[in-house]
């Protein structure tokens, strides 16, 4: 076989990593699929939205209809053991865990990536939708997307360089349209995919009944406090909270309220108007940065908080524990510990990134027009 | 298509259609279409091929043509014994306890907890060796007058083992109590007799012995009452309703005269094989255990359990590698857990997750064990690197 070496797609039964799969075949690779089997709790263990029997029989279809070996991968241990501790873990330190990222670092890109080169594979792809640069001699670079409404570089700053030398994403050049189209051409089938934001693993349900079940003292009620130390109210559990929430508070007040933080040693969640939701600094954990080494000193980066977040300008300093300073040129709302800052050149190289630990300092109140332009 | 090639090991999973199996099958796909019921030209026809084959499954059973009850395939065959033997006797005594063991194949394991959790039967599960055998006293002890129907597989799909069959039927048999054994994996690798054998029940399947797959028998001796589970028209001597399925019931008879026919010469080949493919497995793979009995096992089955390795892992790596094998449960969709036989054995989690079962058949040659021998080390290796990652 003339081959441009052997590449396992992750497929999912969804359009993108079906379309993937036969756009790498197409592209003269040796293809075989991979899907995942992930947890959910039991008796629900059928209803994890990623590896539904539906989803894994349309990726079974596919996978026999452009030709490939397909092998479903059971991960569901693996996966408790890290993405479920990690939510867990996550909220029971007061943050509001991605654990998508979690699931990409060491489910996708690491427990089945072993797998892939165990079987003698070359490369494993996915139908992200990003961009990656191969230059002889240097490391593969990481871009966003050219659709910009799908690119999904946040979730994948989680890739260091040893997972980015083995990795493809044939979408990356593709708006979601034309890979809807590649599919019609094709005849793929794949699931009616309602794009649902919810975590695979609750399997419809609400997260915060989950959290419940698996972390009762995050539902454990405290104060509401401001940021004085007055008495707001009462919450019914830190975890039902988000950074930036205003609804559900169950305050009367002049002015909206929203949540600024969680004091997780108080169990006290501190509430204050909207120009108090402003901070124009954030410290992150370990950075991972793509091309393997920390920038000597600080530099400019367009700054990534949340996944649906725009970018902000802003200078990153790198700290020699491994981990960076963030600090906006304007301030920015909902800083949420958990999710993490992604650091972006102009041109839309993913440089590094690492999970928000919290706010390096309070930000300076009272720049309600600038706040506004940031939301 | 996948039309990736690769040497097949998994005869105990199915075995390919045989050819004189499929020309036999033929007319009855074609002109010859008429219902064994039928006044007619083309029922009579039909209906003389059904009882030929009726005879040929009886005589190599050693047994008369009334005692082959023609099903759909082994897992009804399983059910309708049962549900039927169970019924049959709570209704004559009001008998309500079942024996069976921890080894059973879901079939029997399903129906017997559907029996206990719907139609209050009380089920017991006879304790077995670490080879997943059943001694005959343990049986013997277990016995009640209330017994309603005692079920033992006879050569288990996962290990291999054989029950000591006839010395269980023999017990039964002088209190009068109803004997049912699963021999689907028996049917392509022992000869059958069921005079020796004595058993009341006994199940077979057509494509683990080279015919198509949708079509079995329950051996239902003369005098054993079941009741009908599938009920409608008074076909197959009232014990099981349905039009028969007249093509892949030819195609089964065939198969297996070609099967019994040539059964001693197979198990002499067959074994020789999976006593070396046993032995180098041992010797060449460090932790790795037989699982089932070293000498009383299937002439086609070697089965294995290797320490630290994610045996589906294994099983992807070896069909990649071109070998097509099993775990010896069905594992397609990436089950976690261990079989509920290694759990019956007493294997642990890290040890019962690597099981791997080879299995041998008609097409088999020597050169496919040496390929299969020299590339099994490095992949357990390759899986146990995994572990460790």
């Amino acid at each position: 076989m003339t081959s441009k070496g052997h590449v396992v797609v992750a497929m999912s039964g969804g359009v993108d990593s079906s379309v993937a799969a036969a756009l790498l075949q197409r592209q003269g690779y040796q293809v075989s699929g991979m899907m995942l089997r992930l947890w959910s709790e039991p008796g629900r263990e059928m209803s994890n939205r990623c590896c539904t029997p539906e989803a894994m029989g349309i990726a079974r279809r596919v996978a026999g209809q452009i030709g490939i070996p397909f092998y479903a991968v059971n991960a569901q241990d693996t996966f408790r053991d890290t993405v479920v501790e990690y939510f867990l873990d996550g909220y029971a330190q007061g943050g509001t865990p991605n654990p998508c990222l979690a699931c990409n670092r060491h489910i996708r890109w690491e427990f089945l990536l072993n797998r892939a080169l165990a079987l003698g594979a070359d490369f494993m792809a996915t139908g992200h939708y990003v961009r990656l640069v191969r230059e002889e001699n240097q490391p593969v670079r990481l871009y966003e997307a050219v659709d910009q409404h799908k690119d999904q570089s946040y979730v994948l700053h989680v890739l260091e360089q040893a997972q980015l030398q083995h990795a493809l994403f044939p979408l990356g050049d593709l708006t979601k349209d034309e890979v809807r189209a590649i599919a019609a051409e094709l005849d793929l089938p794949a699931a009616q995919s309602k794009e649902s934001q919810d975590l695979c693993f609750l399997a419809g349900q609400d997260y915060r009944d989950f959290l419940d079940r698996y972390s009762p003292q995050a539902g454990s009620p405290g104060p509401i406090l401001d940021r004085t130390g007055r008495q707001m109210g009462q919450h019914d559990g830190l975890a039902h909270y988000t950074i930036g929430q205003r609804k559900g508070l169950g305050i009367a007040a002049p002015e909206p309220l929203y949540v600024l933080e969680k004091d997780i040693a108080r169990n006290a969640l501190i509430i204050g108007t909207r120009a108090e939701l402003g901070r124009d600094t954030l410290v992150t954990g370990p950075v991972i940065w793509q091309s393997c080494q920390a920038p000597s000193a600080p530099f400019a980066a367009q700054v990534k908080i949340r996944y649906s977040a725009r970018k902000a300008a802003a200078t990153v300093t790198p700290l020699p524990d491994g981990s960076s300073e963030v600090a906006f040129d304007e301030p920015q709302r909902d800083i949420t510990p958990g999710q993490a800052a992604v650091f972006y050149n102009l041109e839309g190289e993913v440089l590094g990134g690492g999970l928000i630990q919290g706010e390096a300092a309070p930000a300076p109140a009272a720049r309600e027009s600038l706040i506004q332009i940031a939301v | 298509m996948n039309t990736q090639r690769s040497i097949y090991l998994d005869y105990a999973a199915t075995a390919p259609l045989l050819p004189e199996a499929r020309e036999a099958m033929q007319p009855f796909l074609e002109a010859e279409f008429g219902n064994p019921s039928s006044v007619h030209g083309h029922g009579q026809r039909a209906e003389a091929a059904l009882e030929s084959a009726r005879e040929t499954m009886a005589r190599h059973l050693n047994a008369s043509p009334r005692e082959v009850v023609f099903t759909s395939g082994a897992t009804e065959s399983d059910n309708l014994a049962l549900r039927g033997a169970a019924w049959a006797a709570y209704r004559q005594s009001g008998a309500r306890h079942i024996l069976t063991t921890p080894v059973e194949h879901d079939a029997v394991s399903q129906t017997a907890e559907q029996l206990a959790a719907l139609h209050d039967f009380e089920l017991e599960y006879l304790p077995v060796d670490e080879y997943g055998r059943v001694a005959p006293a343990d049986l013997a002890a277990r016995l009640r007058p209330d017994t309603a129907l005692v079920s033992v597989i006879y050569a288990n799909n996962e290990i291999g083992t054989l029950n000591p069959i006839a010395e269980l039927a023999a017990i039964c048999r002088e209190r009068g109590l109803t004997f049912h054994t699963d021999a689907v994996q028996a049917g392509a690798h022992l000869a059958l007799d069921m005079q020796t054998l004595g058993v009341d029940l006994l199940t077979l399947g057509a494509h683990k012995f080279g015919g198509p797959k949708g079509v079995g028998i329950l051996y239902v001796r003369e005098g054993v009452e079941i009741i009908a589970t599938q009920t409608g028209g008074g076909h197959e001597g009232g014990q099981r309703a349905g039009t028969p399925n007249v093509a892949y019931i030819v195609g089964m008879a065939k198969a297996f005269d070609i099967t019994q026919a040539e059964i001693h010469q197979s198990i002499n080949r067959l074994s020789d094989w999976r006593d070396k493919i046993i032995e180098r497995v041992l010797d060449s793979i460090p932790d790795a255990k037989l699982t089932g009995h070293p000498r009383e096992r299937l002439a086609n089955h070697a089965s294995f359990v290797f320490k630290g390795v994610d045996g589906n892992a294994l099983l992807m790596l070896l069909d990649a590698a071109g070998f097509a094998c099993s775990s010896g449960s069905a594992c397609k969709t990436g089950d976690p857990e261990p079989s509920e036989v290694l759990n019956a054995l007493g294997f642990s989690h890290e040890w019962g997750l690597g099981s791997l079962r080879v299995t041998l058949g008609q097409q088999t040659t020597s050169d496919e064990i040496d390929a299969f021998l020299n590339t099994l080390p490095d992949l357990v290796d390759r899986c146990r690197a995994l572990e460790v990652a």
